[in-house]
């Protein structure tokens, strides 16, 4: 299936949680979903005859600077071989957005990462606690206003 | 003059230096300590294996801090990472060394300027002997490094410190 017929299969399903798609004038098409209802559309595309998305691919974090935050998923689908990339957008004031762990179990670390790179929480993620980053580190890195800090636990960071 | 040449004929008598006899003994069997961080560590295994064989020099890899002679740091040291250095570095029994192996180890390397997350030069936590360039360094680049160090031990002495 193309985005674009995807995009009507889930439109017809959820409706109102279903907020874009885009495939001219982009990288790669996609399908924008609410925060809210990513688990039933992830379980949707998993378990669906049509779609049956069986891999999560990639997970990541995004930071589209002035307060914008995002979450990327890219999806396969081994038995149906095609793909789908599903966007969610989210603003700096609710960083918060449903796990799809329980869904595909790749999503665990990626999460993790998500979390330790951007701060944005995956409410119902068995183990959210930074992945790559010291446990007291301060700050998420990959942010795109994040500050290198002078010194961690006595040591000098710059150059 | 060689410690064997001072040999006196048909017994198992030899004169020589304290100083000369522990320096030998220390140099001659530098036991690394086996760990390695990044790709510099395939180097060091690289050399380590048969055909650069590290064992000619008397140096071959231990797995406790407690019986290594020399840190051979290889690889890119994260903030993470430094503290666990260290703790390994006060593990090891004196006399002990550092081979500080690679660009990254050295100074950061290409980490230099955006690695947020890399210590720039593992000699801001623990003091270095001999610094190997390279990125990463050849077997050859780490066999003359651990020669320096070599070179470095024949010159000690006990009665200066």
């Amino acid at each position: 299936m193309t985005t674009v017929e995807i995009f009507g299969l889930l439109k017809e399903k959820f409706g109102d949680a279903i907020l874009e798609s885009k495939t001219e004038g982009v990288p790669s098409p996609y399908v924008a979903v609410a925060p809210h209802s990513v688990l039933n559309v992830a379980l949707f595309l998993r378990d669906n005859e049509q779609t049956r998305f069986d891999v999560l691919m990639c997970l990541s974090g995004m930071d589209y600077m002035a307060g914008k935050f995002g979450v990327v998923y890219h999806l396969d689908s081994m038995p149906l071989r095609h793909k789908l990339t599903l966007k969610v957008h989210l603003t700096a004031e609710n960083l918060h957005v449903q796990s799809v762990e329980s869904v595909w179990k790749t999503a665990d670390w990626h999460e993790r990462e998500a979390f330790d790179m951007y701060g944005i929480v995956f409410d119902g993620h068995p183990d959210l606690r930074r992945i790559l980053m010291p446990d007291d580190w301060e700050g998420y890195p990959l942010r795109k206003d994040f500050k290198v800090p002078q010194y961690y636990n006595g040591m000098k960071v710059p150059y | 003059m060689g410690l064997l040449d001072q040999r006196f004929e048909n017994s198992n008598v030899f004169v020589t230096s304290m100083d000369y006899m522990l320096n030998w003994a220390r140099l001659s069997s530098l036991w690394g300590m086996q760990f390695g961080l990044a790709c510099c560590a395939i180097e060091m295994m690289a050399t380590g294996a048969s055909h650069y064989d590290f064992d000619r020099f008397g140096t071959f890899f231990r797995g406790s801090p407690r019986q290594s002679d020399v840190m051979i740091v290889a690889g890119t040291v994260t903030l993470k990472m430094a503290s666990r250095i260290k703790t390994l570095y006060d593990q090891m029994s004196e006399p002990r060394y550092v081979i500080s192996m690679g660009s990254c180890s050295n100074c950061g390397g290409p980490y230099w300027e955006h690695g947020y997350h890399v210590l720039k030069g593992v000699d801001r936590i623990i003091p270095v002997d001999v610094y190997v360039p390279g990125c990463p360094p050849r077997p050859e680049a780490l066999m003359e490094g651990l020669m320096k160090l070599q070179e470095k031990i024949r010159k000690e002495s006990l009665a200066k410190g």
